[in-house]
């Protein structure tokens, strides 16, 4: 078993920390991470509890493969009941924390009520203990973890931080940890801040024991490798491109979303790719990009490490932003860019840092600033409202500015921090928010990917590309090519996806490795280091119980099928451009497609049978 | 005919030393195929992996048998992906 087999509770309310061991049944039906947090989630909760109350619970989840030998084993999720949303949330990162914490000896950590003073946690192994955050609390995570760790004396803790725009409210806020890597969406940030909890600081020299076979684990995860290696994706591509050599190939296909969804192909995206990444720029002639990165135990290396031009707008006499971070990945990009017209790269890295700086989510934010600069060029807000700025498409100085002022929960920022669903229902145009349940969408027009489109409207916490990335087969034919602007065989399509995606990510390994693994790489790698008999078929029942579960607490939370749905725009306003030129998303055809595949009612509800057969109770 | 030709990521270094960004116009003969674009360029055939003609993707058998046409882009990358 790689499972530490405990979990850490802290009851904020009272402030006490106390072990407790695994429920090993529940490890069996939902494996770790987010199935098995999840499952903690309903079981502990109330589905209507208010977001940022409380009643909440956040918790932070390891798999059973995480902080060990196999590729990618240092994924961490936080699963909580979202404030973006109002629907489950969970939200992945990479980087060291969540192999930390599970050397530290944890599974999980589960946080309940609320701390009435700042606090933070400090767990060194099988100590764990809360301190008090005066001195980091108002403080972004960039600065808290440079006092967190000047005061611990030690460089080798792991830190998970929330900033300012959290403590201010803002309904997307991060979770950073390692400086740079984020549990990014649905607010998990704002939860956490809540509970008046800034910080989750960890060390751990345990290891990862526990591993029912390690020969054969040795073998299955040394074969796992080969095949990430001799990939021509994960072993070259990734690597040298990142996720960012999506921007040219989606803008071709035409469906990257531009000026909040009013187009689907933006002029600018070439200056905004990775090829632009790796340009000399003519200041110093040096490129955006500095160097590829990974994350712990990883070998794709996708992440992205840039600096920024230092005679840049943006920049100029502010040198904490001159040395190298956390570069632009795909999805930032498009927000940060193509959904607000800004085609600068710099300004986009600039906006990025600021992101991981005070913990924002990039996608919704970007998203949102292109939703104010649509409802500002309508009229709908005036520069009375945006304290003086023009907030037009284009610009680069009011993104930057914008990102400023909603890092810091200032002015503007404030009704920026609403996120768009929020924003645009108090300026009375509610159908601009290009968001399902109340999340924005990725970087992916669903008038010219089909398949998205219906993905994005049963997504489990709203829009989103990692639930059901179904963009890998129809335009990238990972694992085979269909034709994104069908909708036929696409219900099978998204639930397939769904399901195997919410396997990967209750193991504690990175979804990037299933575009070279399938789940038969992956059972062997579970099967070595777990009891249980972890097979594919397993695996695949396991993720579409996952994905049940999910469901059902939206339901008891109150989402109905009106929720399953789309913005106005993308099934009524086509596509002016490319391939998709005149075609709006035919959610309506694969909708009750979807339901019947899943099992469910034609309102979207799983039958009795269906919950018979997954063992959900 | 004048057709444009764009190679994305690792393959931009097969581009013509005149081509701005990773996009280059070409003039071909009448009749021409995508293949043989690629051949002309001495794109490796294992490095071409991602065929898009104005947008839309072409499986192995339309990149031979397909004929372009005047003002028609052809869009390549090798093996990427993201998200």
């Amino acid at each position: 078993m790689a499972w530490a087999k405990k979990i850490l509770r802290v009851n904020l309310s009272e402030g006490s920390v106390k072990s407790e061991p695994l429920n090993m049944e529940w490890a069996q039906q939902y494996l770790g991470q987010r199935g098995l947090a999840s499952k903690y989630l309903v079981e502990e909760i109330d589905p209507k509890c208010d977001p940022l109350g409380p009643d909440n619970k956040l918790i932070f989840t390891t798999g059973p493969l995480t902080g060990t030998m196999a590729s990618t084993g240092g994924r961490y999720s936080v699963v909580t009941k979202g404030p973006l949303t109002g629907a489950i949330a969970c939200s992945n990162s990479g980087g060291y924390l969540g192999a930390e914490l599970k050397m530290a000896g944890w599974d999980m950590i589960i946080f309940e009520g609320r701390s009435p003073e700042p606090v933070y946690l400090y767990i060194s192994n099988d100590k764990a203990e809360l301190m008090s955050a005066d001195g980091i609390w108002g403080k972004s995570v960039w600065a808290a973890d440079k006092i967190i760790r000047a005061k611990h004396q030690d460089p080798q803790i792991r830190i998970a931080c929330v900033g300012r725009s959290a403590e201010a409210g803002c309904f997307y806020s991060a979770i950073i940890n390692d400086l740079h890597r984020a549990a990014g969406r649905s607010g998990v940030g704002t939860v956490m801040a809540s509970k008046n909890v800034k910080a989750v600081v960890c060390r751990g020299t345990q290891g990862v024991g526990n591993i029912k076979d390690p020969m054969a684990f040795m073998k299955a995860t040394e074969e796992g490798k080969k095949v990430l290696r001799e990939n021509a994706v994960t072993g070259a591509g990734l690597p040298q491109f990142g996720t960012q050599v999506l921007m040219n190939v989606i803008n071709e296909t035409g469906a990257l979303p531009t000026r909040n969804m009013q187009e689907v192909q933006f002029k600018g995206a070439s200056k905004i790719s990775g090829e632009a990444m790796h340009e000399p720029r003519k200041s110093d002639g040096k490129p955006n990009l500095t160097t590829n990165a990974a994350c712990f135990g990883c070998t794709i290396a996708c992440g992205r490490i840039s600096t920024i031009d230092k005679t840049h707008f943006s920049v100029e006499n502010k040198p904490q932003y001159w040395g190298n971070s956390g570069g632009l990945e795909y999805e930032a990009a498009w927000a940060l860019g193509a959904a607000t017209g800004v085609d600068d790269l710099d300004a986009l890295t600039y906006a990025n840092f600021v992101c991981n700086e005070d913990g924002l989510d990039p996608i919704t934010f970007g998203a949102t600033v292109g939703a104010a600069m649509e409802l500002y060029e309508k009229g709908a807000i005036t520069k009375q409202d945006t304290g003086g700025i023009k907030f037009k498409f284009g610009k680069a100085e009011v993104l930057t500015k914008a990102v400023e002022l909603v890092a810091a929960g200032e002015g503007f920022g404030k009704d920026l921090g609403l996120g768009s669903k929020r924003l645009c229902e108090k300026y009375g145009h509610p159908e601009l928010s290009m968001s399902v349940k109340g999340q924005e969408f990725p970087a992916y027009d669903p008038r010219g990917i089909q398949g998205m489109g219906l993905a994005y409207a049963t997504s489990n916490r709203g829009a989103c590309h990692l639930r059901g990335y179904t963009v890998a087969s129809e335009v990238l034919g990972i694992p085979e090519k269909t034709d994104p602007l069908v909708t036929e065989g696409k219900a099978g399509l998204v639930k397939a996806f769904q399901d195997a995606t919410a396997a990967f990510d209750s193991a504690g390994i990175c979804l990037f490795t299933s575009f070279a693994w399938s789940l038969d790489d992956v059972a062997p790698q579970i099967d070595a280091a777990c009891e249980g008999g972890w097979s594919t078929e397993k695996l695949l029942e396991l993720g579409e119980r996952v994905w049940n579960m999910e469901k059902e607490f939206n339901l008891e939370a109150g989402f109905t099928k009106a929720d399953d749905n789309l913005p106005p725009r993308l099934i009524s306003e086509a596509a002016g451009s490319g391939p998709a030129e005149g075609k709006v998303n035919e959610l309506d055809k694969m909708l009750p497609e979807y339901y019947a595949a899943r099992g469910w009612d034609e309102q979207g509800v799983p039958t009795a049978d269906t919950r018979q057969r997954l063992g959900l109770s | 005919m004048k057709i444009t030709l764009k190679l994305f990521a690792t393959l931009g270094v097969y581009l013509p030393t005149h081509a701005t960004g990773n996009v280059v116009e070409l003039d071909v003969p009448e009749g021409t195929t995508p293949d043989e674009v690629i051949d002309r360029l001495d794109v490796p055939g294992d490095l071409v992996h991602l065929v898009l003609l104005n947008g839309v993707y072409l499986d192995k058998n339309q990149r031979s048998s397909r004929v372009l046409k005047p003002g028609d882009a052809v869009a390549i990358w090798p093996p990427v992906a993201g998200g």
